[in-house]
């Protein structure tokens, strides 16, 4: 569904991500890996157009979607959540989701279709339907629910889930885990699905990718890549326990 | 209180105004009230989502010049004359309003590129001032006594005032219906994250160029309406600098997110525009033979510190800070119960 090629970008003379190459199949988890700033957030900005990749060719469904406006990507059935949420603090929690339903979906669609979109959406991920529930009675993880729901009022095919924040406890992060699962099974949604930390991605993806300096330097099946002496060497120090219990979890 | 009843008796009121004695001058007032009150409706349209524009005044002229020029050079009625109006404010708007939004020139500086198509478009009707007057300004031609269909020219106030009645009025409608629509939020949302919101699938540009359009052409609506009423149209008058941000002063006064805030705007600020006049007179303030006020700067200087004292005591306006006032009673009584 998804084939990316050559995908580069430079901020002045940084290189941000470097030359990558990936794929994806219909209603696969995709997990995308790496330590801070090694490009997993740029990656996303390009292929939901809010960046102008440098070089390379992002196909979507065989059409070459590469610098195309983020509006008509995400018409195209792309949906992104932003690492640190941007919710829109004037509106309130339904209507954030509202607008995603009205102006994301492909096609022309009324006010009530969107509003009922918005209601799916918000329930998917658990959070109120009541038509006046303020943004501010939301706190970090209800604030990256908020993320997911408004992708998801948008009615993707892709989803793009940058969800690699701390802030989350683990309970939390094992319930984020089990949205996504929820949702591929439910909505038939594939999704590209970043982290930083490897923990509990590995139990949820079909396969993992991993990112360092900008460059692709694994991917695979999570137990094989877990294991990579790359990977391991990338992870070692504050997280190579993490990868050790999550090679063995998987 | 009902306010069905309520907008019931004001209805009455005003439809009644021209026949309870009302005389000459106090209707003339109400007139231009009206008028400008469509023009301050019109910028509040966009300025309420923070399209902050100070270059209205560019579009009110090019009502009142085409207008006029079109029906002075080419014999052509207003009933074309306007709409075309309206098509070259629409246009200017696009022109300057494209490549603002496109290249995200918000704020600030969006503000300071409007201010300057203000002065721009001063300067073009004084540099042709052998067709337009220059600064000391243009007259339609008169189409005969009384009043004419064809023309849009009228002697009898009790018809301009209904028809200004009926403008204003429209006004409030268009306000209410953008308030109400969609775009209303897509338009909230862009002021708050612009990058957000194209995630979702708002397309930022043509939002923001469909609600400056239909306040540019609003504006130059109203542009034209004045031209049309007092028969004579100056670039200190309806265009400039001064123009552009008495609307502004205005619609702040007002109240800028209530669809009445830019009328009330209009009737303080042209009330005491007209009680200074009285009071100061039209002769230059002289308090030694060296020092002299500028009488015409006078009401701005009022505006100005005006506008500083809203901006920090009530950032909603008197509308905004009544309605505030009028829920919050309205709360504590469910409270209290
Ligand atoms: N708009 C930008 N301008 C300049 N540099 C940028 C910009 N966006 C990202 N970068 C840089 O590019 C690199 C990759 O950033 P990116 O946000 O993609 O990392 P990441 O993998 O998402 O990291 P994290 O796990 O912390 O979210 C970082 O060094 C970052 O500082
Ligand atoms: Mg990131």
């Amino acid at each position: 569904m998804l084939r990316v090629e050559g995908l580069s970008k430079h901020f002045g003379g940084f290189t941000a991500v470097d030359n990558v190459d990936f794929s994806l199949e219909k209603g696969e988890i995709l997990g995308l890996i790496g330590p801070n700033g090694s490009g997993k957030s740029t990656i996303f900005n390009m292929l939901s157009g809010t960046l102008k990749p440098n070089a390379g060719s992002i196909q979507l469904e065989g059409k070459e979607i590469a610098g195309t406006p983020p509006h008509a990507i995400c018409g195209m059935g792309v949906g992104r959540t932003f690492q640190i949420p941007r919710p829109i603090r004037r509106l309130s929690i339904l209507e954030n989701a509202a607008l995603a339903g009205y102006y994301g979906q492909a096609g022309a669609v009324t006010r009530e279709q969107a509003w009922r979109s918005a209601e799916e959406a918000l329930e998917m991920v658990g959070l109120p339907t009541n038509a006046d529930a303020s943004i501010d009675t939301l706190g970090a993880a209800g604030l990256k629910k908020l993320e997911l729901a408004k992708a998801l009022a948008t009615k993707p095919s892709l989803l793009l889930a940058d969800e690699s924040l701390g802030g989350l406890d683990h309970s939390e992060m094992d319930q984020a885990a089990d949205m996504l699962k929820n949702i591929r099974a439910e909505l038939g949604i594939t999704i590209i699905w970043v982290e930083h930390i490897m923990g509990v991605l590995m139990r949820v993806v079909d396969r993992v990718m991993v990112l360092d300096h900008g460059e692709k330097i694994a991917e695979g099946r999570p137990q094989d890549v877990a294991a990579d002496p790359k990977v391991i060497e990338v992870y070692l120090g504050s997280d190579a326990d993490e990868v050790a219990a999550a090679a063995s979890r998987a | 209180m009902n306010s069905k009843l309520l907008i019931a008796v004001i209805a009455a009121i005003l439809v009644a105004l021209p026949f309870i004695g009302l005389d000459s001058y106090p209707l003339h007032l109400v007139i231009v009230i009206l008028i400008w009150s469509f023009a301050y409706t019109g910028w509040s349209i966009m300025g309420r989502f923070g399209l902050v524009s100070l270059g209205h005044g560019a579009f009110m002229a090019i009502g009142g010049y085409v207008t006029a020029l079109l029906w002075n050079e080419l014999g052509l009625s207003p009933w074309i004359g306007i709409p075309v109006a309206m098509i070259c404010a629409g246009g200017m708007a696009v022109l300057i309003g494209y490549p603002c939004f496109r290249f995200r020139i918000v704020g600030h500086y969006f503000a300071l590129v409007t201010l300057a198509l203000s002065e721009v478009v001063r300067q073009v009707i004084i540099a042709t001032r052998d067709t337009t007057g220059g600064s000391l300004g243009y007259t339609p031609e008169r189409h005969g006594d009384g009043w004419s269909v064809i023309a849009l020219q009228s002697d009898d106030r009790t018809i301009f005032y209904f028809v200004a009645l009926f403008v204003w009025m429209a006004g409030i409608v268009i306000w209410r219906m953008v308030d109400r629509s969609m775009a209303r939020y897509a338009l909230e949302a862009i002021s708050e994250d612009e990058d957000a919101s194209a995630a979702v699938g708002v397309q930022v540009t043509k939002e923001k160029l469909k609600v400056t359009v239909l306040s540019a052409v609003m504006t130059a609506f109203a542009g034209a309406m004045y031209c049309q009423y007092q028969m004579f149209i100056s670039p200190d008058t309806i265009g400039g600098v001064g123009i552009s941000l008495q609307i502004v002063f205005a619609v702040v006064v007002g109240g800028i997110y209530n669809s009445l805030g830019p009328t009330i705007g209009a009737v303080i600020t042209l009330l005491l525009a007209e009680v200074l006049r009285i009071w100061i007179g039209t002769e230059a303030a002289c308090i030694t033979d060296k020092i002299c006020l500028n009488v015409a700067g006078v009401p701005l200087l009022v505006y100005g510190i005006m506008l500083v004292l809203f901006i920090i005591f009530l950032p909603k306006g008197i509308v905004g800070a009544c309605a505030d006032r009028w829920r919050a009673r309205g709360n504590n009584g469910a409270l209290a119960k």
